[in-house]
This record gives structure tokens, C-alpha cells and sequence, in this order.
């Protein structure tokens, strides 16, 4: 599964794509693939704060639950409701379920994460998980 | 092996283990509604023979082991003196002074030293031979007939929980059970561990199951398949600090057989009353309850804790088994369960969650 190009990624495997203070949120093909059969996405609601490297939501497969990173602070201005009744479509479309959409803080925290490239080998350094 | 067939592994109880190979969900619906592979080799095997067998067995697990007869086992358990759980165990009766007690993989060493004190005082023998064996579960409603491509026992005659031994995959003397750990039809099979066999017999396992659409299954399947079908896990359901009364295990536990490790202890806590019991939760409202998550009240006091929590893969519900006072268990009362802070309603339902037709052949 390729990495978009367009995307920037953290190193708790989310990835957030910027249009102008825009920005949308989701988790990676990785992220996916380690949790498995995803059964539950609970999220924030529109105009809740959320905080860079900051937990805002759960997505739970059968087997486990993990914590959703923010990879910038911001205010939710969306919110994917097809989640709700749909999780699995995050299996079988990672990189295009987003989560939610947040107005971008401070463009400056985004310096910090990583390119396609980037998460590509530190997927590959990190063993899997 | 299973990772060139995909799997994803994880340290189990020592053991390097598939916890699935395509998919947890599917390789679930596949044991309800096809077949399915385990290699379940991390299971441990101990023999008991010799002159008091018997004895030894008896006074070392709860169920009465001078019931079963040459080719049957039941489920039973090892019991500390306070009448909480060494381990569950399967009892096989191989011949008449010889039986093998299959027990769990984390408490492999655990067990293994527990029964060899304790059947000390008994003229028998007890020998640990897990690393003998290969032990593969082939489980589902079409698991006999892909079995029955691979053996000359005739797999029809043998009942639930009674086992034969014959030629499988062209390895002669092979034990071939009718027992597992999925609450489906199906068969464990024990051939010889040596890689070259092990692979041999697992690859024609998958070959006499292609036609039936059979898939290798990992860890996640088997712990969802046998929370369906309420079958106790060590460490969850049952430990050193939960007596067979609170597991609700007490219809494998005999008095009446004489005294066995535990019995003195158990009588005592009948008659002192249940401070705790195993029951079903399924959530009523959305959320999942988890392994440990906390139990409370609908007034808000907390009762009891969850001992395995999971989406239920072919009831399509989030289901739990908990530990409440007695005072809770009758079914429809509702609980709360803590989800990340959040009180998220549950009901008590009617257990085992999942039980599988009626047989038809």
C-alpha cells in the first residue's frame, strides 16, 4: 500500500492531509493493518479542541483498542459520521476514511511530522508495531 | 511456518503464536459456518500411569475420572487446596491405568510441577510429554469431513468428547479427539512435533480442506470463539483466587466421587455463600466492554470486573463474561460498564452465548 505523497504522517500512525488551514485526519494503512477487523470509531464532535500528540478519539478492532493521536491542535470542523455504522470501510480504505477535519492552530507543529518517505521507513525499522 | 502463510505472531505464554493469518472475523465464521485449523502445540500434554492412576487422577482433579471409559474425556480442573484453579484441564482415559491430562499453555511449568508433587504420594508415573506432540484442532461443521479424507478411523462413531486412535495423514497409532475449544463440531489431532511432520501433516490438513473452504485460524479466532461459547480462559475466568463455585464449573466438580484436592475448601465455601458469580453481559448501549474493565450498579456502585470482553464475531453483539455478586446475576438486570470513564449499559444474558445446532450426522 503506497503512503500518499500529499499526506504527512506521525509516529503513533495517523496521517493528516493540509488544504490551507485545513486539515484532515486519518489513520495509515499500517495503523490498520496491525489492529485488524475495526469494529468501533468513536470520535470527537464538531467544535471540540483537540491537541497536538494528544489522544482525541478510539478506534477498536475485535481484538483491541488504540488511542487516536492529533497530529496538529485545532477545532473539529467535521466529523465522519459513515465511521459510525461503517468502521470497516477503515480497512479497506485507510488513507481515504478520514476521521475528522480540524482548523489548523498552529502550522508551525506540523514541521515536526514525517514525509511518505519517512513513514515508509520507520514502519519498516519499527518491526510492525 | 505460519509467518510465511501471513500470520501475524505474538509472544504467548512463551510461545511464538499466530494471532491471526487473513483476518480475525473471518477465520471466526469460518469455524461456525465452514472449518478451520489451530495449531494449538502450545497446549501441554501430561501422562498419569501406572498401578493408581486412578487415584492420582481423582484426587488431583475435581470431575470423577472412574466414570469415563477407554476412549472418553471430560472436562475437569486442578484445584489448590482452597479450592481455586492449578488449571482447567481435559481428562483423556487412554487405557486403564493410563490417562492424559491436556492442560494450558501459560501454565505449562506451573501445572506440570503441581501434578508431579502431588500425584507423589500415589504408585503411578507422570511424565510431561508436550514436546512430543504437534497438536492441530480442525474445527467447524465441515471439520469431520475433512478429517475423514485424512484418517481410516471412522470419524462418525466417535461421540463429543471421545477419542480414537489410527492412521492419520499415513502416520500410524495417531490420537484423533473430538473435542476443542471453539463450541463447534471438531477434531484435535497429536502427531509427532518434529518440523518435517508438523508441516507435512498441516499442509495436507489445508489440502483436504480446500474444497470445503478451510482457512488457517490464529489466537484472536480461537479466544472469540470460545468466549461465544463461554469456555473459561486461565488468568480471566478462572485462577488461584477464584473457587469452581464462582466460575459456575460446579456440574464438572464431583463430591460425591470421595475427597480430591480443594473438596474440603469448596464444602466450606457452599455453605458460606457465594460473594461472587460468573454471568454474561451483552452491552445495550454503544461500547465495548473489555477484559477488566470495571462493573458497577445502575445507582453507580461498583460490583465486579470483566473477565474477557469482545465483539462477538457471529452474534454480531458486544459480549463479556463478568464477575458480580449473586445479587446481579439474574438475567435482564442491568449493569454499567466503565468505558474510558464513560458508564455504558449492559445486560445479564442467558450463557453460553452461542450454542451450535443440534448435530445431524
Amino acid at each position: 500500500m503506497a503512503y500518499p505523497a500529499a499526506y504527512r504522517y506521525t509516529k503513533e500512525h495517523e496521517w493528516i492531509k493540509v488544504e490551507g488551514d485545513t486539515g484532515t485526519i486519518g489513520i495509515t494503512d499500517h495503523a490498520q493493518d496491525s489492529l485488524g477487523d475495526i469494529v468501533f470509531v468513536e470520535l470527537p464532535k464538531v467544535g471540540a479542541e483537540v491537541a497536538a500528540h494528544k489522544a482525541f478519539g478510539t478506534v477498536e478492532s475485535v481484538k483491541a483498542v488504540s488511542e487516536l493521536f492529533a497530529p496538529a491542535s485545532g477545532t473539529v470542523t467535521a466529523v465522519n459520521e459513515d465511521l459510525a455504522s461503517a468502521p470497516e470501510k477503515v480497512n479497506s480504505d485507510a488513507h481515504g476514511s478520514w476521521m475528522i477535519k480540524i482548523k489548523i492552530k498552529d502550522a508551525g507543529e506540523l514541521s515536526g511530522l514525517m514525509s511518505a518517505a519517512d513513514y515508509e521507513k520507520y514502519v519498516a525499522e519499527e518491526g510492525g508495531n | 511456518m505460519h509467518r510465511r502463510l501471513g500470520a501475524k505472531m505474538v509472544d504467548f505464554g512463551g510461545w511464538d503464536m499466530p494471532v491471526e493469518y487473513s483476518g480475525l472475523i473471518a477465520e471466526h465464521m469460518a469455524v461456525r459456518t465452514g472449518v478451520g485449523v489451530f495449531d494449538v502445540s502450545h497446549m501441554g500434554d501430561i501422562l498419569v500411569y501406572g498401578k493408581q492412576a486412578l487415584d492420582a487422577v481423582q484426587w488431583i482433579s475435581m470431575n470423577d475420572a472412574s466414570k469415563l471409559q477407554i476412549g472418553q474425556a471430560h472436562y475437569s480442573a486442578l484445584l489448590y487446596e482452597q479450592g481455586t484453579f492449578v488449571d482447567d484441564v481435559i481428562v483423556h482415559k487412554l487405557g486403564e491405568n493410563d490417562y492424559l491430562l491436556v492442560i494450558n499453555a501459560g501454565t505449562r511449568e506451573k501445572d506440570w510441577n503441581w501434578v508431579r508433587q502431588n500425584v507423589s504420594k500415589f504408585n503411578c508415573h507422570a511424565k510431561d510429554v508436550g514436546d512430543y506432540y504437534t497438536q492441530l484442532a480442525i474445527q467447524g461443521p465441515k471439520a469431520a469431513q475433512v478429517m475423514q479424507k485424512l484418517t481410516d478411523v471412522d470419524l462418525s462413531i466417535i461421540k463429543n468428547y471421545w477419542f480414537k486412535h489410527g492412521t492419520v495423514c499415513g502416520i500410524p497409532n495417531t490420537m484423533v479427539a473430538r473435542t476443542g475449544y471453539t463450541a463447534e463440531d471438531g477434531f484435535e489431532i497429536y502427531v509427532p512435533s518434529d518440523v518435517e511432520t508438523s508441516e507435512r501433516v498441516w499442509n495436507e490438513v489445508m489440502e483436504a480442506g480446500k474444497e470445503f473452504g478451510i482457512i488457517p485460524c490464529g489466537l484472536g479466532a480461537r479466544n472469540t470463539l470460545r468466549l461465544e461459547g463461554k469456555m473459561a480462559l486461565y488468568g480471566h475466568e478462572i485462577s488461584d483466587t477464584i473457587n469452581v463455585f464462582e466460575a459456575a464449573l460446579d456440574r464438572y466438580c464431583k463430591f460425591e466421587k470421595g475427597d480430591f484436592m480443594g473438596r474440603a475448601a469448596l464444602e466450606r465455601a457452599k455453605a458460606g455463600g457465594l460473594k461472587r458469580i460468573l454471568v454474561g453481559l451483552e452491552m445495550i448501549e454503544r461500547g465495548i466492554g473489555r477484559d477488566d474493565y470495571k462493573v458497577f450498579n445502575e445507582a453507580g456502585a461498583e460490583i465486579g470486573y470483566i473477565t474477557s470482553g469482545s465483539p462477538a464475531p457471529f452474534l454480531k453483539k458486544n459480549i463479556a463474561l463478568a464477575y458480580v455478586p449473586p445479587e446481579y446475576s439474574a438475567l435482564e438486570t442491568v449493569v454499567c460498564v466503565e468505558i474510558r470513564g464513560q458508564k455504558v449499559k449492559a445486560k445479564v444474558v442467558p450463557t453460553p452465548f452461542y450454542k451450535r445446532p443440534k448435530k445431524t450426522v
